[in-house]
């Protein structure tokens, strides 16, 4: 018969260092410590007038993206220069794959380069998983994004976010609401929570929104905001896309707002102190209100700040994992 | 392949699931020819199969197989497939019509049964397409198709979207006797989809097939099927939901028959773990209730047959992310050493197995085969079902796209008989 290992275990040195970020599955806890704290270390760098440090000095770094990315790119750009690595930037559309360059030529080609770690974002789910199996094992493969699977770098920021204002995860009710369906965010984020200790994650949209048994990874399930972010801690949209009022997945932007948009009325259930996060980029007026995303409780832009210290420790400890490895 | 006239087959197992008949017998071909089974028979001059130990069953019939010559990323020749077919006992095999190009014309019956009747190791059975070029749209000349030699119309997985174009394909090949095959996937609940949708598939980001998206289009089929009087065959159900449908179809007394793949009778949603993307097939596989309900079926007669969904790819199909992969496993060569597996661990009876292999799947085909019968030319196949062996080693399809291709597997198949014609034989 046959035994796969769990999702996680090849981004694992034999000792349970990290050589890889593909998701948070399956990761122990005291790994995601480590990269919050060391998240910490690095936050620091980027108040210096010269935010350099040398740990990824003589490394190539390349930004591998089969999708458009603006915002995460860049940040993974800046956390590799302030590493000191030099930096590669390949944006292949869609299109260029199907020129007849196959993926696996693609990868083989950047291997001769002596690349040191790729920064893939995909598509298809799982594609940082084929091309952690398929390059040689000194390059590092960090996930940016992969199908609706993981985004797990985008994860631990909104966890390093979390940490900040609540000093921990212990007793935290965190609510996740929106688009839970197609999003990468949402299934890297309670992965993240549930490993972390947080004491409830909730997810809340309609049904057409909503995976299939998405209660099998730990959330509980709710339809109704009021209901839903009653005493919660942590309130967390997502992005809607605006493809999905085409596929029949919602009435319109405006009764999706009506129903699940916030706004300071709509947020009076959860906890006084609770804090607002987002994934970014924000479609004000379909999933928040001007008056929350730019308000008090809202941490939208700090999360931008952490995500570059964030990426910055995932990349020197999986460059460090590969290295001793070898 | 070198041999003498006659072949006498001693002391084997000889099960025959059509007459019941299952004691060790021996068994003498002569010119091809069946001509007696009998406790102690002496042949001289003929020559000697030692199968003491071993089994002697029908030639095995596999319902399902995606036949191509090299071509939509597909790998083989009906040549290198029906050897590999050979190579594990499988005398007879039904050519879904989804080659390229489609068989909706006699001219490419002619050409598929000539390199089938070159190579000797198989015969393949085609199947015609329900439709011209598999579109959904006009009636395929079904009549016309049936004279130039195949044995029924399909749509080999391919949704019939129009519910009336599909009642007219009923009602046509009703008039005609002509037995219509059906995968029933629905097109629009499993548009995108690459996985059952359900906790795995969710966890692991892959857009989803519902098995409703099944049990929608069967019903419809069941409904048509009602009113029209077709004899239906559906292929590789998937769900319990189906299971269900089915069984209470036959209460009915529908005309119906239904076969399974191996491979959902024995994995269910959790090989997807790691992206595998060997166990990529449509329909997917579902879960672990879904895989019993089906072993349940197979075992109390709902399901009628187990065939291999054979599709051999090239790697490059699969060399790459999940969603991204070509759907379909490369099965003849473990069909049977797979239902030993299911012996093996007591989800079927040694003979219900092998009823399943032969004489099941040629009732849903209406073909006289898959029996033992004297005086007609033999098929017939020797396994030595204590054997185990790794099937890398002597993987013979151009397709090398299995979950299984590692694994150490029950059975090994010393001698096959094709309609009179030695088509393997090892030691």
């Amino acid at each position: 018969m046959i035994h796969s290992p769990p999702s996680a275990n090849i981004q694992l040195t034999a000792d349970g260092r990290l050589k890889h970020f593909l998701s948070i599955e399956g990761l122990p806890r005291s790994l995601l410590e480590e990269i919050l704290d060391g998240a910490a270390s690095f936050v620091e760098v980027g108040d210096r007038s010269i935010k350099k440090v040398p740990l990824l000095r003589g490394k190539t770094v390349v930004n591998l993206f089969f999708e458009p990315s603006t915002r995460t790119r860049s940040t993974f750009e800046l956390a590799a220069k302030r590493l000191s690595a030099d930096v590669l930037n390949i944006d292949i559309a869609k299109s260029a794959t199907s020129k007849g360059e196959t993926l696996m030529d693609m990868l083989w080609n950047l291997e001769a380069m002596a690349s040191d770690m790729f920064i893939v974002r995909h598509s298809d789910s799982g594609a940082p998983f084929f091309i952690a199996n398929h390059v040689t094992p000194q390059v590092a493969v960090i996930n940016a994004g992969d199908g609706r699977h993981a985004h797990p770098t985008q994860a631990m920021l909104d966890m390093y976010t979390i940490r900040h204002y609540k000093g921990g995860f212990e007793g935290l009710k965190v609510a996740i609401i929106g688009d839970v369906l197609h999003s990468r965010v949402a299934r890297s984020q309670i992965h993240a929570l549930n490993i972390l200790g947080a004491e409830e994650v909730r997810v809340i949209a309609p049904k057409t929104l909503l995976p299939k048994d998405i209660e099998s990874l730990g959330v509980s399930v709710y339809t109704d905001l009021a209901s839903g972010l009653r005493d919660v801690d942590v309130v967390i949209a997502l992005r809607l896309q605006k493809e999905r009022m085409d596929s029949a997945l919602l009435p319109s932007e405006g009764e999706f707002y009506r129903l699940y948009g916030l706004n300071n009325e709509r947020l009076r259930p959860a906890k006084p102190d609770a804090i607002v996060m987002h994934p970014g980029p924000i479609n004000r007026g379909v999933e928040i209100a001007s008056e929350v995303a730019d308000g008090p409780r809202s941490v939208i832009l700090h999360q931008v700040t952490f995500g570059i210290a964030v990426r910055m420790a995932v990349m020197s400890m999986s460059i460090s994992g590969q290295e001793s490895g070898l | 392949m070198n041999q003498k006239a006659h072949l006498l087959i001693r002391k084997g197992r000889v099960i025959d699931p059509n007459t019941g008949r299952d004691e060790v017998l021996d068994i003498l071909i002569e010119n091809g020819r069946l001509v007696r089974i009998a406790a102690s028979l002496d042949a001289p001059g003929a020559e000697i199969i030692n199968a003491e130990g071993m089994l002697v069953l029908p030639g095995l019939v596999d319902t399902c197989v995606h036949l191509s010559e090299s071509s939509g990323g597909r790998n083989g020749s009906i040549a290198s497939e029906a050897l590999a077919a050979a190579s594990a006992g499988i005398t007879h095999l039904c050519a879904q019509p989804d080659t390229n190009p489609v068989i909706d014309n006699a001219a490419i019956v002619r050409l598929i049964r000539e390199r089938s009747f070159k190579s000797g190791f198989a015969k393949v059975l085609p199947l015609a397409a329900m439709t011209q070029g598999l579109e959904g749209r006009q009636l395929a000349e079904m009549v016309t198709l049936k004279e130039a030699g195949c044995i029924g119309v399909s749509n080999a997985g391919k949704p019939l979207q129009d519910t009336l174009v599909m009642k007219r394909c009923f009602e046509y090949a009703a008039t005609f006797d002509i037995p219509v095959m059906l995968r029933p996937q629905d097109a629009a609940l499993s548009a995108g989809g690459c996985a059952h949708d359900g906790p795995v598939a969710s966890r692991l980001g892959l857009p989803g097939i519902p098995a409703v998206a099944e049990t929608i289009e069967l019903s419809r089929a069941l409904l048509l099927c009602e009113t029209t009087g077709v004899r239906l065959h559906i292929q590789q159900i998937s769900c319990a939901a189906s299971a269900e449908l089915l069984r209470d179809a036959k209460r009915r007394g529908l005309p119906v028959t239904a076969d399974v793949s191996i491979h959902h009778l024995l994995l269910d949603e959790s090989a997807l773990e790691n992206f595998n993307s060997d166990c990529h097939i449509i329909p997917p596989l579902r879960s672990r209730s879904d895989r019993d309900a089906l072993l349940a079926a197979v075992a109390d007669g709902t399901i009628d047959a187990v065939c291999s969904q054979h599709l051999p790819l090239g790697s490059s199909s699969k060399q790459a992310p999940f969603p991204a992969t070509k759907a379909g496993i490369s099965g003849i060569e473990t069909l049977l050493p797979l239902m030993l597996l299911l012996v093996e661990k007591q989800a079927l009876t040694l003979p219900r197995a092998i009823e399943l292999l032969t004489s099941g799947p040629a009732r849903c085909l209406g073909q006289q085969i898959g029996h033992l019968e004297i005086g007609r030319a033999a098929s017939l196949c020797v396994v030595d079902m204590h054997a185990q062996q790794t099937h890398s080693e002597h993987w013979l399809s151009a397709g090398k796209n299995s979950p299984w291709i590692d694994t150490n597997l029950p059975g090994a198949v010393r001698l096959t008989v094709c309609e009179g014609k030695v088509s393997w034989l090892s030691d």
